[in-house]
Formats: C-alpha cells, sequence, structure tokens
C-alpha cells in the first residue's frame, strides 16, 4: 500500500476520466480518503488488493499450521502436542488452506485485479456486488476463525467433515460448516460477476478467441464456481440441520447414509480442485509467451482444454470413494472418466512447452516460476493416474501418497501459480519492481523445500502410511524425518518471499508501464494503472499474443 | 515393501507399468522444457520464431496419451476384478470396527483381537463398523475397503505367506485415529485347522478387556483417557447424565450391563457420548467375567 500512504499525504488532485494519469491508490471520488476509502471501494483493483491482504494472512496461518504438523511428525511418538490437538491441526490446515485460500484465492485476487485490464474494461461489470464478495468472504472467515475459539473446541473432523462422525464429535463443527457455507456465496457472487465481465465489457473488436487465456481460464472457473458451490452449500445445510435438529440424513442411527454425503460432497469439491487450478493454468499461459517473446503454441487447444477440463471434472468424484463399497461398475465407469480428464491435461502441458521451442527466453523469476509450476505440477499430474488405476488406487487411498499427490498439485499447481502471478504483474499492481536477488534466493528455497517436503510423501504413502496419522510406526520415520526438514527449508523460502514483496510494494525501484515486455492489455495502461484504468479505451487489441511490435520496438535480443 | 497375498503382485505390475511411463514423461517434459530455456535464452537467440502451432504434432499428443491412459485403466481394472470376486468356499470373518479397536469374529462364534488366517487359503472379510466410517487397510496384502456403519461391505484374500503384518484404520475416526492398529497372524494351515478344531480359550480378566477393545479409552490404573477408568469404581456411587438429568448411580452388576449394552443410557459426568453399543460383540458370560474383574480391580 505504498502509493496509498504517498497519496492520503493529501497532495494527488482528485480526478479521473479520460487523460487522467493518477494511480488507483490515489484518494477516489467523493472525498473519501485513507482506510475508509478503502473500505467503501467498488474498484477491482483496490478490492483484489483487500483480497490479497486478507488472504496472505490466512495463508500464513495455515503454513504455520502445516510447519507445527510436521514438527510433530518429526519422530515417532507424541512429542509437543496430544493425539486431539494434532487432529485440530490438520482441520484447521485443511479448512483454512482449502475454504479460505485456494478456492478462492486466484480469481479472488488476480481475477479481479487483472481481468477487467486485460479485457481493456473499466471495472467488472457489477462492482458493487464484488464489494459485497468480499465483505461475505470476510463474514465467512469471521465464522471460521470463530469456530476454533468458540462452542465444543475447536473442530477436529478434517476439512472434509465426513459423516457420521462429523455429526458425533462434540466440537464446533456446525459454525465452522456455516462459514464454509458462507464462503460459497462469496464465491457464486464473484463467478457471477466474472462470467457477465467477459461476456458484456470485453473491448470493442476483442472476441473470444482473441481473450487473454487468463481469461479463459478465469471464465471456466466461474462456471463451475457458479454451478458446483450450490451443491455443497445444500450438502452444508443438510448437515447442519442433521447436527442441531437431530434429522437424519446422513447417521446410519438415524436412518440416513453416510456415502449420501460422500457423493454429495464431492459432487461439488472435486470440480473445485479445477477452480483451484485453471486459474493457475490461466497465469502460465500468460507468463510463458512474454518471457519467450513469440506466440503461445496452440491458443484455441488451451482454451478449449481448459473447458474440456471444466466439463469432464463434473462426472469423476467418484474417484474419492473407490473403497467405500459403491458397486463395482460405478467404480471402474469413475476410473475411466477420471482417465480421460487426465488428457486435456496433458495437452496443456505440452503446449507450454512447446511454447518455449525457438523462443527468446529471458529467465526473470516469473519465467522459473512457471517453469516450476509445470515441473510439480507434471508429477502432481502423473501420480494422479496411480490413483485413478482401481488396484492402485486401492492401495494408496487414504495414505500419505495422496497427501503429497495433493500438495503437488494445488501447492505446485495453484500455489505456485500465484506465486508466479503476482511476480508477474506486481510491477503492474504497485508501480515498483521487486528486489530481484531476494526473488531468486526465495525461488530455490521453495522449489528445493518443496520436493524435499512433499516428495517423501509419496514414498512413505507407498510403503502404506496412512494420512491423519498423530503418530506412526518407527518404520516410517526416515521419510518422515525428511519431510519435516524440507518444510523448513520451504517456510524460510515462503518469509523470504513474503517479506521480499511486502518491502518491495513500499521501497522497490519504480516500475515502467511494460517491464517484461509483454503484449496484452494490462501491459498498455500505467503502473499502477488509474482509477478507470485506461486513459484511452482500448479499441481491437488483435491477437494477444502478437509479439511484432515489442520486438520491432524494443529491439532483437532485449 | 513386497507383497504378501495372492493379487499384490498383479496390483505391482500395474503400479510399475504407471510409475516407469510417468518417469519417462516426466524426464521427457522437463528435460524439453530446461533444455529450451537454455538452448533459446534471450542472448543466444535473439530472434524468436512465431509458431503457432502444428496440427501433426498436437495430434499425436492427443491421441498416444489417450492410448496409454486407457491401457492404465485397462491394468487398473482388471486387477481390481481379482480382488473383489471372491473365491468360492472363502473362509468367512466378520471384521467390526469401532473407535478405536478392531475385533474379528470367527463362523463359531469367538471373538479374538487379531486375525488369524491359514496361509494359501482365500479368506473373506465382512466389514462391519459399530459407529462412523473406518477403513480396513493392510499395506503388505495392497488391500482397503471401508467399514462402514449401516451396511455390510466385503473384500477377500489369500496371505502367500506365514508371518504378522500391520492392519491400520485408513480413515479418519477420531482421537485415537493413529492409534487403531491391529494383526493379521498368517499360520501354517494344519495349525489353523487344529485351532479352530479346538476349544476357544475365553479370554478372562485383563485379556477380556484387552480383546473387547475396552482400555483403548478406560485405562485400569486410575488415568483418565476417552472415557472414565475402571480403577476402584466397583461399589462406588457414580455421578451420570440420564435423559438430561444428572443423578447419582451405584456401580453395580446391573449398571455394568447397561453401561455395555446402552452405554448412551447412562452417561457418566464429564465424557462424551462415543462408546458404540458392545450387545453384538459381548455375551452374558463375559458380562459376568467383566464384573468379576472389576470387584478386584481396587
Amino acid at each position: 500500500m505504498a502509493a496509498a500512504s504517498d497519496a492520503s499525504a493529501g497532495t494527488a488532485t482528485i480526478h479521473t476520466g479520460p487523460g487522467y494519469t493518477g494511480s488507483y491508490f490515489d484518494p477516489p471520488l467523493g472525498g473519501r480518503t485513507g482506510l475508509w476509502s478503502w473500505l467503501t471501494t467498488t474498484d477491482h483493483k483496490r478490492i483484489g488488493l483487500m483480497y490479497l491482504y486478507a488472504m496472505g494472512t490466512f495463508f500464513l496461518v495455515g503454513v504455520a499450521l502445516g510447519i507445527m504438523m510436521r514438527l510433530e511428525l518429526l519422530n515417532p511418538g507424541m512429542q509437543y502436542v496430544d493425539h486431539r490437538t494434532y487432529n485440530t491441526f490438520f482441520t484447521l490446515h485443511g479448512v483454512i488452506m482449502i475454504f479460505l485460500f485456494i478456492v478462492p484465492g486466484i480469481p479472488a485476487i488476480l481475477g479481479n485485479i487483472i481481468l477487467p485490464l486485460q479485457l481493456g474494461a473499466e471495472d467488472v461489470s457489477f462492482p458493487r456486488l464484488n464489494l459485497l464478495s468480499w465483505y461475505v468472504y470476510m463474514a465467512g472467515a469471521f465464522m471460521a476463525v470463530t469456530s476454533l475459539f468458540a462452542g465444543g473446541g475447536t473442530p477436529d473432523t478434517g476439512w472434509t467433515f465426513y459423516a457420521p462422525y462429523s455429526l458425533r464429535t462434540g466440537t464446533n463443527v456446525s459454525l465452522a460448516v456455516m462459514a464454509a457455507f458462507v464462503l460459497g456465496f462469496s464465491s457464486i457472487l464473484t463467478g457471477m460477476n466474472f462470467i457477465t465481465t467477459i461476456h458484456r465489457l470485453r473491448a470493442k473488436g476483442m472476441g473470444f478467441f482473441r481473450m487473454p487465456l487468463f481469461c479463459w481460464g478465469l471464465y471456466a472457473t466461474s462456471w463451475i464456481q457458479v454451478i458446483a458451490t450450490p451443491v455443497v452449500g445444500i450438502t452444508l445445510v443438510l448437515l447442519f440441520m442433521e447436527r442441531t435438529v437431530g434429522i437424519g440424513f446422513f447417521d446410519p442411527a438415524r436412518g440416513g447414509d453416510p456415502i449420501l454425503y460422500q457423493h454429495l460432497f464431492w459432487i461439488y469439491s472435486h470440480p473445485v480442485v479445477y477452480v483451484m487450478i485453471l486459474p493457475a493454468m490461466g497465469i502460465i499461459s500468460e507468463i510463458l509467451p512474454v518471457f519467450a517473446r513469440r506466440t503461445i503454441f496452440g491458443y484455441k487447444a488451451i482454451a478449449m482444454s481448459s473447458m474440456a477440463i471444466a466439463g469432464v471434472g463434473y462426472l469423476v468424484w467418484g474417484h474419492h470413494m473407490f473403497t467405500v463399497g459403491m458397486s463395482d461398475t460405478a467404480r471402474w465407469v469413475f476410473s475411466l472418466l477420471t482417465f480421460l480428464v487426465a488428457i486435456p491435461t496433458g495437452i496443456k502441458i505440452f503446449n507450454w512447452v512447446a511454447t518455449l521451442y525457438k523462443g527468446s527466453i529471458a529467465a526473470e523469476v516469473p519465467l522459473l516460476y512457471a517453469a516450476t509450476f509445470i515441473f510439480l505440477f507434471s508429477i502432481g499430474g502423473l501420480t494422479g493416474l496411480v490413483n485413478g488405476a482401481l488396484s492402485t488406487n486401492i492401495h494408496i487411498h487414504d495414505t500419505a501418497f495422496i497427501v503429497g499427490h495433493f500438495h503437488y498439485t494445488m501447492f505446485g499447481g495453484a500455489g505456485i501459480g500465484l506465486f508466479a502471478g503476482l511476480h508477474h504483474w506486481f510491477p503492474k499492481i504497485f508501480g515498483r519492481m521487486f528486489n530481484r536477488k531476494a526473488a531468486l534466493a526465495a525461488w530455490g528455497l521453495i522449489f528445493v523445500g518443496f520436493n524435499v517436503l512433499y516428495f517423501p510423501m509419496l514414498v512413505m504413502g507407498i510403503m502404506g502410511m496412512p494420512r491423519r496419522y498423530a503418530d506412526y510406526l518407527p518404520e516410517y520415520h526416515l521419510p518422515h524425518m525428511i519431510s519435516t526438514f524440507g518444510s523448513w527449508i520451504l517456510a524460510a523460502g515462503i518469509v523470504l518471499m513474503v517479506v521480499n514483496l511486502v518491502r518491495s510494494a513500499r521501497h522497490g525501484e519504480r516500475a515502467p508501464d511494460n517491464p517484461w515486455g509483454g503484449t496484452t492489455l494490462e501491459w498498455q495502461t500505467t503502473s499502477p494503472p488509474p482509477q478507470l484504468n485506461f486513459a484511452k479505451v482500448p479499441e481491437n487489441p488483435g491477437d494477444p499474443y502478437d509479439f511484432t511490435r515489442i520486438i520491432a520496438e524494443r529491439g532483437q535480443g532485449r | 515393501m513386497s507383497g504378501a497375498s495372492s493379487y499384490a503382485a498383479m496390483v505391482d505390475q500395474t503400479f510399475w507399468f504407471i510409475l516407469v511411463a510417468s518417469v519417462i514423461m516426466l524426464l521427457g517434459v522437463t528435460g524439453a522444457m530446461v533444455w529450451f530455456i537454455v538452448r533459446y535464452r534471450r542472448s543466444r537467440n535473439p530472434a524468436p520464431a512465431q509458431i503457432e502451432g502444428n496440427v501433426t504434432l498436437e495430434a499425436i499428443w492427443t491421441v498416444l496419451p489417450t492410448v496409454l491412459v486407457l491401457v492404465m485403466f485397462y491394468y487398473g481394472w482388471a486387477g481390481f476384478k481379482v480382488m473383489r470376486d471372491t473365491p468360492e468356499g472363502a473362509f468367512p470373518v466378520t471384521v467390526r470396527a469401532q473407535m478405536w479397536s478392531w475385533s474379528f469374529i470367527y463362523p463359531d462364534g469367538r471373538v479374538l483381537p487379531e486375525l488369524v488366517v491359514p496361509q494359501g487359503k482365500p479368506v473373506k472379510l465382512n466389514l462391519e463398523s459399530a459407529d462412523v466410517i473406518h477403513s480396513f487397510f493392510v499395506p503388505a496384502f495392497r488391500l482397503k475397503e471401508d467399514c462402514m456403519p449401516g451396511r455390510r461391505n466385503h473384500a477377500w484374500f489369500q496371505a502367500d505367506r506365514t508371518g504378522d503384518y500391520t492392519i491400520f484404520c485408513a480413515e479418519y475416526c477420531g482421537d485415537q485415529h493413529s492409534a487403531m492398529l491391529a494383526n493379521v497372524k498368517v499360520i501354517p494351515r494344519e495349525e489353523f485347522d487344529e485351532m479352530m478344531g479346538g476349544e476357544w480359550d475365553r479370554p478372562v480378566g485383563r485379556d477380556l478387556l484387552a480383546v473387547k477393545g475396552c482400555v483403548t479409552c478406560h485405562s485400569l490404573d486410575g488415568s483418565k483417557l476417552i472415557g472414565p477408568s475402571f480403577k476402584g469404581i466397583w461399589g462406588h456411587q457414580a455421578t451420570v447424565i440420564t435423559d438430561g438429568q444428572e443423578r447419582q448411580v451405584l456401580v453395580d452388576e446391573e449398571y455394568v450391563r447397561r453401561s455395555i449394552v446402552e452405554p448412551a443410557a447412562d452417561l457418566v459426568k464429564g465424557y462424551q457420548n462415543l462408546m458404540p453399543a458392545q450387545g453384538a460383540l459381548v455375551d452374558s458370560t463375559d458380562i459376568a467375567n467383566i464384573v468379576e474383574f472389576l470387584k478386584e480391580l481396587k
């Protein structure tokens, strides 16, 4: 918020509209200044930043919980906490990371800030609804945090709230469940806002197939948010009613069916992993062409594979339930569909690698993160094949292998994708450059720490180590120990990255409008952009990845 | 870790096939990516080529992976089919899971705390749960299937080698989830037949409480675990909650029986209602033996 504090000193003139070259950090019209001007803003960029600060905080809390879990698992036996406390750790870690960070993360932060800029729009379609989404998110987050301290104790069910355990535990599950319900509304509202914005507010002359690929990723994501989130909303309400009024939906002791809960939960929660990953894939599709200074390989294939993943992704939820005792026919059908969803993902990865072929590549920090994404996400995707095949799934189901696989896809994918995007658009958002040396060091620590932390989980899972275990048999000691060492390296990298970004937002060198040589519309306005984004409304933007002008202007090799 | 069941080798073959294919793809993708970043770095390759696509290449990398994953699907399914088709004449054992212990009920009614099975003979498992979802997992057999309350799942295996193998609970089930372990004991067939033909030494005293899983939650030394300790309760007054009302009750034979068969009826004050009803696992002889033991546990 560096520029914001400059502005609140009262020197900036308040004006807006064509010809205006100030920044969105300046006090807006209406005389509101300081914190109040942020809390009442309808500017998509300011709302995006408010999400960034809130979610960044929750992310760090989630990291701290993860570190504490790994510390307890350093040696067999209970060292620092008891079983119950450990069980609340992984529940909180999951709830915070999934519902407060990784699901809403990229759309709410970078989607909000970048989408209207890339489309050449002044804002999203419904700016006030956008602000409401933020408040709904904060209300849900407040409920989630309250559930930790109030009522019967911190929830200990795991983030999946499986019935009937979640119905019987005396801990404060009801409030946590309602928090997830409220957070779902924030997701739905943001999704609707983005769909309308993409349909209605593209720059004149920008057809769907002239949109940058990040917009395509957000478009596919938004549809999932709007269609799938209500299902989990209903499911959580049913769970809440069973807990409070005792209506028997899921507990067999009351005539309910626990498998029904899992079906309803995963019908949402599987598509939602694509909510986490598709926008990250969009970011990678932006970064690679810019730093290779060449057009993306297979634009339509990448755009359409996003939609294919969003579509087929609805039909594979049963692979979370291969051991619950579903009919054997249902199991092989879900297995087959699961393998089919791997194909569009594979296509994207091949297209990305091909985009680097014969490029003119600058290995800057965003590109390194993008390459890291491809490497880690490939491991995540390929370990998914072991999960998809029935006979091998039975063995690794509910083991540390799943935890490793999930972190390779979600943290290695969505998380690293967010880090890549934050570095890529940092100069645009804050008008300042991050410190390159510190960013490189942080990237190195994160890359090494990540693999040392999560790869041993794959190994111990194959050895038979179940997940959600507060304690373990001595035969699993070595991989657990290595994994814990990795968590320290990764944490050091994350802390360095955060410190560097926070410091640079305030004290970094002033950034030019287009530091990397990007072609999409956000690079054609000032850094940071003015309140209504563009001094001159962009028209006919043409091919989003046409680098001839950039190469002509800057000369080859620079 | 080497497999010890008849179908483990099949699972492992599928696993190795997927693993080798995956490593090749990962090395290919990563190798190409790193090579391009180095080879086409801006200082070495100042003039980028603008390649928008290549239909042949894109067709190849769509079709080949499709074929590959369909082969993987087939192997996975073929191995799974074997796991699901229980052979005729398999020896039946009912596995009963509860927070946080396993019991194994044999056709002759004996209940054991470990799963004793014959080597080289198929065993069919009927999987049940008394409370929440648990999952029966024996890594060495490549076997896992959930124990669902309100329904009966099944699984089977044939152990190839004698020895002891760990059973884990693989579905999170609360506080002592990671302590919910048991043992499969594979013994030679003759030994097993002898055991099944002979009399069952009904466990008594401490052994009985261990077999039934009582001591996971109830200590014998006065320390507070998930449930109240058994030490010194006999003949004393207990403060319980009955239908929401607090009352005093004498710990006698009738109270002990009720606490086992209907644990939710009189809930000891300060403890959660977690214990499943034990009627299916504990008969009147067991209850009498437990009472005798509690009388002595001062």
